[in-house]
């Protein structure tokens, strides 16, 4: 049941005052999204197949932030570090060592969430624009520290590596793209429903506790410093497999990949989808995924103004982004029913 | 049972020993000492800039006393950490209402909980068994509150959204959630009108006696301390003024001087 069919079904309250807002869809828009995504690639081309795997990726990258600024309040420009660290991990383990590409992502998810939880220890001391300029910085490093020398070794260096793509197991008829999609939704969901539950529980109430005042939850007796590192651990641990994820889909892992550009554009992925709101991040994923073609499509020489204008109107029109569209047409589901 | 009636007499829950705060070249609190015993009121009274709120900073660890002791059944909480002391039962609202403002008022009441339950993320992430019925047993517990409370009609509301004198209460019951031995209460009266002021003195007292709590008030609100404290302590300027009954510190010298001026200047 949603919100909002909570808020009717309760009846009318003496006390007029805004519902709890959901955090997810319902179980039966869930499902019936679920299964959306379970058909649709057996009806396309395997082009637009890859695309809908990067989506399901980028959407995970995107969750991953929605976590951190979202639920403890932490702002980062630094995600593409994280996806970076991923995507070599997987890639180094695959090319080098003759690891299993799904095996490389449990690996991931560990060293990635290692690297979060250090990262957010310093980041302590940091809060809201300045905390925004230190993960910039860590951004802007990575792709330079991926060229090191000494690291050329098993990184490639400038030139990166490329990475096999795996086959479908046990003989199953399906190509390697349709394969990919599946083993990457799969992936998608379960974190996905590992999220919600993170978010639902003790922790991450304690996360949302300090997003909206850190004095009060420390009196609660929630430990800000450990949660607000916990955060970071777990946004970065998702950041990674997402990273790894895109590096086998895309077969080729390279520094300049891992810019701040797209540190940028999975913040916007956020904005887009809605801040807190976690299925926001698929949509926004789709909005940082397709929106730059069609401005492409638009005008070739202008899309980057094109894509601003674009940008803007979604903004200026729905500020909450995905998530008010949502409340908007739960309203109206609501208001049907009920005539 | 009167034996350990007389023994929690004897040795004070709650032992406040010649604290001092110097903030700068400002002292904010100078050698100020009382005891709180189990199962009183105390109400801490005291003009603007007095150091009620400083001394209540001390007891919830936000301040570090420059010197001094503050003792809970013998044992000092000055090691503790800030989001420590919940756990050993010091429970606080805060003067000008300290919620979380996106969450639901069942979530406010949930993150009181904290302190007294326990997780990680790795089994919350996947639900396991015993998340699940920590969970049912914190729920049942915030309900009985919000029911004691008054507050179920709105358990899903956000809480921004409230009136002040609700979101009070929710402060309230956010701080019940953790059974706190020693519940701490920073000017409750604040905003509150005067029906409701008298509403809330009679709730304090039934919390103390129903739940079993030892109360420390500081408030503006002379009326309001008057009427339901066992025990007041008067600051003026960082310093004990007064300690005793109601009517001990409502006819001591220095405090009406304190709070009204002396003829003499």
């Amino acid at each position: 049941m949603s919100a909002a069919e909570e808020a009717i079904a309760e009846g009318h309250e003496a006390v007029e005052a805004v519902p709890k807002r959901a955090m997810t869809l319902g179980t039966g828009t869930s499902l019936v999204v679920l299964a959306a995504l379970l058909v649709v690639p057996m009806f396309v081309k395997n082009f637009i197949i890859f695309q809908m795997t990067m989506l399901l990726i980028y959407g995970l990258a995107v969750l991953a932030l929605n976590i951190l600024t979202g639920g403890s309040g932490q702002f980062s420009l630094g995600q593409s570090a994280f996806y970076a660290v991923g995507a070599y991990t997987s890639a180094v383990l695959m090319e080098h060592a003759n690891i299993n590409y799904a095996l490389t992502i449990p690996v991931s998810a560990v060293i990635c969430f290692g690297f979060g939880y250090l990262f957010g220890k310093p980041a302590l001391r940091l809060s809201g624009i300045y905390l925004a300029l230190a993960t910039f910085a860590l951004a802007t490093a990575m792709p330079q520290l991926l060229k090191l020398n000494f690291l050329e070794h098993w990184t490639g260096g400038v030139q990166g590596l490329v990475v096999t793509k795996p086959d479908a197991p046990f003989g199953l008829p399906m190509s390697q793209d349709m394969w990919l999609y599946y083993f990457t939704l799969a992936v998608t969901v379960a974190i996905y429903i590992f999220s919600v539950n993170l978010l639902r529980s003790r922790s991450g109430r304690a996360f949302m506790a300090i997003r909206d005042n850190e004095i009060a939850a420390s009196s609660m007796g929630v430990n800000v410093a450990l949660y607000k590192t916990l955060a970071f651990g777990v946004s970065a641990g998702i950041t990674g497999v997402a990273g790894s994820l895109g590096a086998i889909a895309v077969q080729f892992v390279a520094p300049d990949s891992y810019t701040i550009t797209l540190a940028i554009s999975l913040f916007l992925g956020m904005v887009v989808g809605g801040v807190g709101w976690l299925p926001g991040s698929f949509v926004g994923a789709a909005f940082i995924i397709f929106v730059p073609n069609m401005a492409e499509s638009i005008s070739k020489g202008l899309s980057g103004a094109v894509f601003g204008v674009l940008l803007f109107l979604v903004i200026y029109l729905v500020p909450h982004g995905a998530r008010q569209v949502a409340i908007f047409g739960q309203q109206l589901v609501g208001k049907l029913r009920k005539n | 049972m009167t034996q350990a009636q007389l023994a929690q007499g004897a040795s004070p829950l709650l032992a406040v020993r010649d604290v001092s705060v110097v903030f700068g070249g400002i002292v904010a609190l100078n050698g100020v000492s009382f005891d709180m015993h189990k199962g009183q009121i105390l109400g801490l009274i005291g003009p603007n800039g007095a150091g009620k709120t400083t001394l209540f900073n001390c007891l919830s660890r936000l301040y570090q006393p420059s010197s001094g002791d503050i003792l809970m059944d013998g044992v000092s909480i000055l090691s503790r950490p800030p989001h420590r002391i919940a756990e050993i039962g010091i429970g606080r609202t805060f003067q000008n209402v300290a919620l979380f403002p996106n969450l639901s008022v069942m979530d406010n009441v949930r993150v009181g909980a904290h302190a007294k339950t326990s997780s990680d993320i790795i089994s919350d992430s996947l639900r396991l068994a015993w998340v699940r019925r920590s969970e049912t047993s914190i729920n049942r517990k915030v309900q009985e509150i919000l029911a004691y409370l008054g507050l179920e009609d709105v358990a899903h509301t956000v809480v921004s959204g409230l009136p002040f004198g609700t979101q009070k209460r929710v402060e309230l019951a956010r701080a019940l959630a953790a059974d706190p031995k020693i519940l701490l209460l920073d000017e409750p009266a604040g905003g509150l009108n005067h029906e409701e002021v008298y509403v809330l003195g009679d709730l304090i007292r039934k919390i103390r006696s129903e739940r079993h709590m030892t109360v420390l008030l500081v408030e503006h609100h002379m009326g309001l301390v008057m009427s339901i404290a066992d025990h007041v302590v008067a600051l003026n300027f960082g310093k004990k003024l007064a300690e005793g009954t109601p009517a001990q510190v409502q006819a001591d010298p220095d405090v009406i001087k304190a709070y009204l001026g002396s003829k003499d200047q």
